[in-house]
């Protein structure tokens, strides 16, 4: 094999984010690909802003309900647009994704957890004013 | 085969020498164990990564966002603020965005030059509708005295936001130069590198734009 020839077709085992399988490329079932995942991010945005502004449901459960339609769409444009996948040759980039995950996770929880026990012991503003004083 | 229990080559062949063959493998490659990567996946998984250190720098102003979501310092909350139909074209314009750019993935694969730049230029034009909706929201709340100086929700609430909005605008001027380089250079494998790259960046703000819309906008009002 000629190594300076521009390889951009596929070849190595491993897969890139965004590209489905190059060998095999057939530009209808990736179009077809696109689509449906349009399509799946088009309704669990609809039902989003749905049950955001309904009383249809109980009114406590409105943001977990909001939550899980988030990460369920972005698990859409995961699979769907950035095409990560399952499949052994995506190993990489799943773990990636996952270390990427956990900081995320560790982050923004770590921080509405800390602060939110911060808040809660802080005295009450009337009195640090007074102690001011 | 050769090797050693520690996986180490036989003596007199060189164990360093990297690629195709190297490490003194005499049998013909399997799959996964052949050699480099091409360069194709080598850009786009390090492009990959940075993309996830640029989540990771998101999370940090969610999670601020998170903290002083409740801290409106007398001033107007989320209810009185958002205007949510606005907030619905916003997300309809950077997903039919995301999806031009999709597609301007499959005609570049087909290596039609008429498609691709349609498709680009769509994802641009799109691009650029949300930009100016959220210019225009980012105007109305400070002429009415909701500015980031208001209280601590509003601080945060323009820090997130504004930098998805920045990073729009800095992915729009990207997409400018990609149509220029495919216009110039055609489907050269650097050109086309770049091109996956500038796809992975876009579907990745609108990943960003779905934890906006929800967890400051719906949140802001619903919760």
């Amino acid at each position: 094999m000629n190594d300076s020839a521009p390889d951009i077709s596929g070849g190595g085992g491993d897969m890139t984010p965004g590209v489905s399988d190059v060998a095999q490329f057939s530009p209808r079932s990736a179009i077809l690909g696109y689509a449906l995942g349009l399509a799946f991010a088009i309704i669990l945005t609809l039902v989003s802003f749905f049950i955001a502004n309904t009383q249809l449901i109980w009114q406590p459960s409105i943001p977990v309900a909001l939550a899980v339609l988030a990460i369920a769409q972005i698990g859409v444009h995961l699979v769907f647009f950035l095409h990560i996948t399952t499949s052994p040759d995506n190993a990489n980039n799943v773990l990636a994704l996952a270390f990427g995950v956990l900081i995320v996770f560790l982050i923004v929880v770590g921080s509405v957890w800390i602060m939110g026990h911060m808040n809660d012991r802080m005295m009450p503003m009337d009195q640090i004013m007074q102690m001011q004083r | 085969m050769s090797t050693t229990i520690l996986g180490l080559p036989p003596a007199g062949i060189d164990p360093y020498r990297v690629g195709r063959m190297g490490g003194g493998r005499s049998e013909p490659p399997r799959r996964h164990e052949t050699g480099p990567a091409p360069k194709r996946i080598v850009v786009g998984y390090g492009f990959w990564i940075f993309l996830l250190s640029d989540i990771v720098m998101f999370s940090t102003f969610f999670a601020a966002h998170a903290v002083l979501r409740g801290a409106f310092a007398g001033g107007p909350t989320g209810r009185d603020l958002f205007n949510i139909p606005n907030v619905a074209v916003e997300t309809a314009l950077l997903l039919a965005s995301s999806f031009a750019c999709g597609l301007a993935a499959v005609a570049m694969e087909t290596r039609n030059m008429l498609w691709t730049q349609v498709m680009l230029l769509l994802t641009g034009l799109l691009g650029l509708g949300f930009l100016l909706i959220e210019v225009n929201e980012f105007a109305t709340l400070v002429a009415h005295g909701a500015g980031p100086d208001r209280s601590g929700f509003l601080s945060s609430f323009f820090a997130l936001v504004g930098c998805h909005g920045l990073h729009v605008t800095a992915g729009l001027l990207w997409l400018g130069t990609m149509m220029a380089q495919i216009f110039v250079k055609g489907f050269a494998p650097r050109v086309y590198r770049r091109m996956l790259c500038f796809n992975l960046f876009w579907h990745a703000l609108d990943i960003i734009w779905v934890a906006i819309f929800t967890f400051v906008y719906l949140y802001g009002v619903a919760a």
